[in-house]
């Protein structure tokens, strides 16, 4: 129970499935109130005026009144200020919104396309997304989707939990959220993807943490696990002749505890070994070379499937 | 100088523009600013008839009566896409510039036409060809890409008339760019005597402002339609990752130009609003330079700000942030605007006519839509609302609710100029109540559908948006009514009106100075200005 829960509008928001649900909504209540004062000021000033000087004879005349710098200094610099607080306050809960706890339990690489959702758990659990196979989730604990399309570009919005992010084909993309309860909550597709993208819904289904564990370690609907299938395409692709696992440096940088390392490019820049990251130097290895290395890893797009970097991504992952 | 000062010797008053030649002829091949005017008029009403078709159809359709859905899938998607291209691109974004600033912004200028005669004549007829290409896509091959053509939906998944409807964006491109250049050079040119930077109307100001943006961010429009031209016939692959292109690029491009786009749709609607007010509160605008900086201001802002309606595209957290503080920015002076539109009614004398009302609506409505801006500027505030019917709300309340209100009030309060005659004012007051009421009626509800999360651009949707889905469609019917009666009042104005006489609401800007309607010329003889534009006093 809070005051934003006196602001009738805010029952029309959907549940509050998530802890960051509560802080949007906060926001969103006070952005309700914080319109209708000003909208009070404008439209019930204006009307006022409207009342009061309204023409009454033909010979009346008005006032001479050009400007005045002190009024116009107020109404400029307030609103900057009120605005400059809404800004800060929306930023501090995107940054929730965006970065995910360090402790997950449960990573789903979700991928979309015309007009569904596969995702796939870190053991090799598979599902093709209907209504009846609902997105099984941990509730109260925090969930990661990596997300990527296979044709054009989707958005998961999971309306209860307060947040969306764009599938986008050709990269991945997260999505972090934890729901306090167990539940089903709903999910849409809402980037624009053509007949059927009203009818692109899905399902996630929270389940107390014991249970998910259980359900997560029952038979297996996929074969090998993506880290699996990761380990026998670096073997495949013979990326370990230029690719330690045990922390050697031989013709490439090695492999362990790469993932979530930061990496500084021959170029000065630096960046964080995520996915995405990851992505780019299996395909295209030139996009950024790190510091001290030839550039001499062959190209690898158009030889790898979406699923393939995946793989490799999971099995990278694992090499702690 | 308050009410006599007709220059005009009468003996020429019944020579006018609209008498001079005649023939459809002679109107097909003029260079009268004022008759090109009145034909953008009539290109963009029939536009808007069908373009209001289209959105008729999509809420009878989302009404969801009867047990049959009216449309199927794919129709409902080109329904929704014939609507916002057309309305977008055909309606709102040419038509207070191409139609009321053709009119009014050489006459306000003391000029005898705009700079480049044939030039304007010219980009008339590049809309009409571009009007016209985007208009095949219709017949053949129809889009249904939505008015955005994101990509890879429209460069890989979708039919081929995507690239009719892009080259008819494309073509239309160029005749905004050359009417912007044309007011540019008109305005700097070709002002009367005495009529110097801080005498001019702020309806010039505003199209001055709307110029730059269209000059300036078209040609990124019109390289992005292009590029996915290219990327349809040739695989060029840069946008479609598929040929390893990158599809959140295109956002970029897209919304590098469509963000400025609003304001070449809102700004001159704020000029419009700027006259309406002063003419009716019989008052000196209050701060002028105010008003007119800001919309400098507001073009200038407008080119950094494209990323706002990209928070969850992908695009980095920091970015993110970045677009959000600066897209806080232009909040500010639009509420500037508002506040010296309030003032300038205090201690006025203020009449409540036709156009009035509709300036006093585009107050109403354009607040809420600028406050709901806010929202969607707020990053952790538009995740949740991003492509959700609460972006449907807001920008129908600023583009609707805005421009098309100031679009109606434009031309009832110019109409005794450009026919002669006047409107009848009741006519003029009920398709005012019925837009007005209509209006919110729709898209109110629609602010409370998006909360509760019904995404955009549906087919179809959860059973508990139905109610709220069909008191929309019943305003839309009003509004739809509001629109008839205000087609009629105007059809029975230009005939039947009552005569006008040369400035019949005492306004103080230089097109009152002369007959109604003007001569060809505008004037017979050159005015010379010794004040500023709303010297009330
Ligand atoms: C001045 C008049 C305005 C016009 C004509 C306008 C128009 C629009 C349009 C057409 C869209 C939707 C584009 C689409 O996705 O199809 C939009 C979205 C947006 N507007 Fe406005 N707007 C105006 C004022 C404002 C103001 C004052 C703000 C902020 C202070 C604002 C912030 C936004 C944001 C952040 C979005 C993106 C929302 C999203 O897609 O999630 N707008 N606006
Ligand atoms: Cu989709």
């Amino acid at each position: 129970m809070s005051w934003s829960s006196l602001i009738p509008a805010t029952s029309f928001m959907p549940i509050q499935a998530t802890e960051i649900a509560k802080e949007v909504d906060l926001l969103y209540a006070f952005l309700i109130i914080s319109s209708l004062v000003s909208f009070v000021i404008l439209i019930g000033g204006m009307t006022w005026f409207l009342i009061k000087f309204k023409r009454t004879s033909l010979d009346q005349k008005s006032a001479y009144i050009t400007h005045n710098n002190f009024a116009e200094f107020l109404w400029s610099f307030i609103p900057l200020v009120i605005m400059m607080g809404i800004f800060y306050w929306g930023m501090v809960i995107f940054e929730k919104l965006r970065t995910p706890p360090e402790d997950i339990a449960a990573e789903i690489h979700v991928t979309a396309e015309q007009w569904a959702w596969t995702y796939r758990y870190a053991n090799g659990k598979e599902f093709y997304s209907s209504a009846n196979d609902p997105m099984i989730v941990p509730a109260g604990k925090a969930t990661k989707l990596i997300l990527t399309s296979k044709d054009v570009i989707h958005s998961f919005y999971v309306p209860a939990f307060r947040t969306k992010q764009d599938a986008v084909p050709g990269k991945l993309t997260q999505l972090w959220f934890e729901p306090k309860q167990a539940g089903e909550y709903i999910v849409f597709c809402t980037e624009y993807c053509g007949t059927k993208h009203s009818g692109m819904m899905i399902k996630i289904k929270a389940i107390p943490s014991e249970e998910y564990a259980a359900w997560y370690h029952a038979e297996k609907k996929g074969a090998d696990s993506p880290a699996d299938l990761g380990k026998t395409l670096f073997a495949q692709k013979a990326c370990a002749s230029c690719h330690s696992i045990d922390g050697a440096r031989i013709v490439g940088p090695t492999m362990k505890g790469l993932f979530g390392s930061s990496r500084k490019f021959a170029d000065g820049s630096q960046a964080k070994a995520d996915e995405n990251y990851l992505r780019e130097s299996i395909l295209v290895s030139s996009a950024k070379i790190v510091e001290g290395y030839p550039p001499a890893m062959p190209v690898f797009q158009g030889q790898l499937s979406d699923e393939d970097v995946a793989n490799l991504i999971e099995y990278i992952k694992s090499i702690k | 100088m308050s009410s006599a000062h007709t220059k005009t010797e009468h003996g020429h008053a019944d020579h006018n523009y609209l008498n001079h030649g005649s023939g459809i002829w002679s109107w097909m091949t003029t260079l009268d600013h004022k008759r090109i005017g009145l034909m953008y008029f009539a290109t963009v009403a029939t536009l808007f008839l069908i373009g209001g078709f289209f959105a008729l159809g999509i809420r009878l359709h989302l009404a969801k009566f009867g047990a049959e859905p009216l449309l199927d899938p794919d129709t409902y998607n080109k329904f929704m896409t014939f609507h916002g291209a057309i309305m977008v691109f055909m309606v709102i974004i040419p038509g207070i510039p191409a139609f009321l600033g053709n009119f009014v912004l050489p006459i306000q200028l003391g000029a005898k036409d705009v700079a480049f005669p044939r030039l304007n004549l010219a980009s008339y007829y590049i809309f009409i060809a571009g009007a016209l290409i985007a208009a095949s896509s219709m017949i053949f091959n129809q889009v249904d890409t939505g008015w955005t053509f994101y990509t890879p939906y429209s460069t890989a998944k979708t039919s081929n008339g995507v690239i009719l409807l892009v080259l008819g964006a494309f073509t239309m491109g160029f005749s905004s760019i050359l009417t912007g250049l044309n007011f540019i050079v008109t305005t700097h040119k070709l002002r009367a005597p005495g009529m110097t930077m801080d005498r001019i109307p702020l309806m010039i100001w505003a199209l001055y402002s709307t110029s730059i943006i269209q000059i300036l961010a078209t040609p990124i429009l019109a390289i992005t339609l292009l590029l996915i031209g290219a990327e349809k016939t040739l695989g060029v692959g840069i946008f479609d990752p598929d040929l390893g292109g990158d599809p959140v690029l295109f956002q970029h491009f897209f919304w590098f130009y469509s963000h400025p786009a609003v304001y070449i749709m809102i700004l001159p609607a704020m000029g419009v609003i700027s006259e309406l007010i002063t003419a009716f509160s019989k008052k000196t605008i209050f701060g002028y330079r105010a008003i007119a900086y800001s919309s400098v201001a507001i073009a200038a802002v407008s080119f950094l700000v494209w990323g706002h309606h990209m928070f969850v595209s992908g695009q980095s957290t920091l970015a993110g942030i970045v677009f959000s503080i600066i897209t806080m920015f232009v909040g500010v002076p639009t509420a500037i605007k508002l506040f010296n539109w309030i003032s300038t009614m205090y201690r006025g004398t203020v009449t409540f006519e036709a156009p009035m009302l509709f300036a006093l609506g585009f107050m109403f409505l354009f607040t809420i839509g600028g406050l709901t801006g806010v929202f969607l500027a707020s990053t952790g505030m538009d995740v949740h609302f991003h492509d959700t019917y609460f972006v449907v709300a807001h920008f129908h309340y600023v583009m609707v609710g805005g421009t098309l209100m100031a679009l109606m009030g434009g031309i009832y309060y110019w109409f005794p100029k450009m026919f002669g005659r006047m409107t009848s004012d009741l006519g003029g007051r009920i398709s005012w109540v019925l837009i007005f009421t209509g209006f919110n009626v729709t898209f109110f509800p629609q602010f409370v559908l998006g909360a509760m999360g019904m995404p955009r651009r549906y087919f179809d949707y959860l059973p508990e948006y139905t109610n709220l889905n069909q008191i929309s469609t019943v305003g839309s019917w009003l509004i739809g009514l509001g629109f008839l009666v205000g087609l009629i009042t105007i059809i029975h104005g230009i005939f039947k009106g009552e005569k006008a006489s040369d400035n019949p609401w005492g306004a103080k800007t230089l097109e009152w100075q002369t007959s109604s309607p003007p001569p060809h010329e505008n004037f017979t003889t050159t005015p010379t200005v010794t004040a500023g534009p709303y010297d009330f006093r």
